[in-house]
């Protein structure tokens, strides 16, 4: 890592580790996917019921996929020492954090929504609510990654961390669930879906500015 | 007055003395406990006439809402202890912040479980996906994530610190979560539900709930503080002071 472009570099680093290691970092996707592919087996391949619980369940199969990926966001860099160094170093702390989510959710979460015309597809998604849809996961999985990625900074030296994320995570998602849930079915039932993007986006406004700083304070006191 | 306050405040800091401090007030807090609920219990169950509509059914209230303020109240105070915990890095504080939620859990959880006694035979049904149950339940797991949190440290003080980081999270996101939650079943299935608040209560049934509330608020300082003071025995077994104390129980 140069001293010149930190940031930059680490970035970089990153993204070609995670080019690298290729099927791994799609994991998220082909999880979601089998997510997907197991709720018509669950509830029966009826296509109005699928196409009425669609949204929904896109939703909880990225948040459940969001799981997958968060052993990695900070967990080898704790072990090989370079967390060390950014303190050591005199690093921008603050910053290398925001890349380091905003590379991961790059790798986890952008090929999620990419994917999302193809999964709705599989649960007879109406079509006018795919972009509306795409647009919620848009906004709303930088929130499940910061508050994935301060969950699993706290969790980096806990015993069975990765069974206690589920706990950690779940209920602090709750709003960002309802929000893009509700985003979608106001639109299906012919309302305006206005107030509820406007309200998710305030909550990744929130969570952007104020969950660094936690994330920050619990690698701190990891390191301590 | 405000430094020999603020001496007492550092003095807490110290194990021993903080364990004498909870040894002499936790009995004083059990008796006050004791009273409250008997008065409150007494008032509750057998002077307040039944109600018009619910006959005697509603009298679990008299538990219910009690508990749900102090499932509220306690993790405020969890939260406050927390920040003593992290900014002045006191290790009781850290104790009692870890202490408290299992407290508040069980408030949260008999919260719960009255009002799915109650609801059955007056909404027909154990669990409706109402506002405020929802709330609660989120609650609850929230208490669960930061006992488990604390759980998975093998260092006391490491796992406390991470949870209290958590519970200040928490404490940002639960007033958010209530607000979403709220809307969510407004919005779904209208407000088909109102639960009675003490506000529309006939005056006549205040009285056992006031006693019952303050006897609560006992039972929490109470279990808090003996709770915090077992923890720290079983922490500092092997430190001097504690050989002290009890040393020749161990021998």
């Amino acid at each position: 890592m140069t001293k010149r472009h930190p940031l930059r570099a680490l970035l970089r680093q990153d993204l070609q580790r995670a080019w690298q290691h290729g099927g791994q970092s799609l994991l998220p996707l082909i999880f979601l996917f089998a997510v997907i592919a197991m709720i018509p087996l669950g509830l029966g391949p009826g296509p109005n019921l699928l196409a009425m619980i669609a949204p929904g369940m896109i939703w909880v199969a990225a948040l459940l996929a969001s799981l997958l990926a968060l052993e990695g966001v900070f967990r080898p860099d704790l072990d090989d020492g370079t967390l060390e160094q950014w303190w050591v170093d005199d690093q921008p702390v603050l910053a290398l954090i925001c890349i380091r989510l905003g590379s991961h959710w790059l790798i986890s979460a952008l090929p999620i929504i990419v994917a999302t015309p193809i999964a709705g597809e599989m649960l007879y998604l109406p079509a006018e609510a795919l972009g509306l849809l795409m647009l919620t996961l848009l906004i709303g999985t930088p929130i499940l990654s910061l508050i994935g990625a301060l969950a699993a900074a706290l969790t980096i030296q806990a015993r069975q961390g990765s069974a206690l994320l589920g706990l950690l995570i779940f209920p602090l998602t709750v709003p960002v669930l309802i929000f893009a849930t509700g985003a979608v079915s106001a639109h299906l039932d012919g309302l305006t879906a206005r107030p509820y993007v406007l309200l998710l986006i305030s909550l990744f406004v929130l969570a952007a500015t104020l969950v660094p700083l936690a994330i920050k304070k619990a690698l701190q006191l990891n390191l301590e | 007055m405000w430094k020999r306050l603020k001496l007492a405040f550092h003095k807490l800091g110290s194990p021993p003395i903080f364990y004498r401090f909870a040894q002499t007030l936790i009995p004083w807090l059990w008796s006050l406990t004791g009273v409250g609920l008997a008065v409150g219990l007494y008032q509750a169950l057998y002077v307040v006439p039944p109600d018009y509509q619910q006959g005697d059914s509603y009298r679990i209230l008299y538990v219910h809402v009690p508990a749900a303020w102090q499932a509220m109240a306690t993790y405020l105070i969890m939260a406050i202890l927390a920040i003593i915990a992290l900014v002045w890095r006191i290790r009781t504080a850290e104790i009692m912040a870890m202490v408290a939620a299992p407290i508040g859990a069980g408030f949260t959880l008999i919260c719960l479980v009255t009002g799915a006694i109650w609801g059955e035979p007056m909404w027909g049904t154990w669990w409706a996906w109402d506002a405020r149950l929802t709330s609660m339940l989120i609650l609850l797991f929230i208490y669960l994530g930061i006992m488990g949190l604390y759980a998975a440290f093998d260092d006391h003080r490491q796992g406390a610190k991470m949870a209290s980081v958590l519970v200040l999270v928490g404490v940002v996101n639960i007033p958010i979560i209530h607000f979403s939650v709220d809307w969510w079943t407004t919005l779904h299935q209208g407000s088909t539900i109102n639960l009675f608040g003490p506000s529309s209560m006939d005056p006549t049934m205040l009285p056992p709930l006031i006693w019952m509330t303050v006897a609560v608020k006992f039972m929490f300082a109470a279990m808090l503080l003996q709770r915090a003071r077992n923890e720290l025995l079983a922490q500092d077994q092997r430190k001097q002071w504690t050989k002290r104390l009890i040393g020749d129980l161990i021998e």
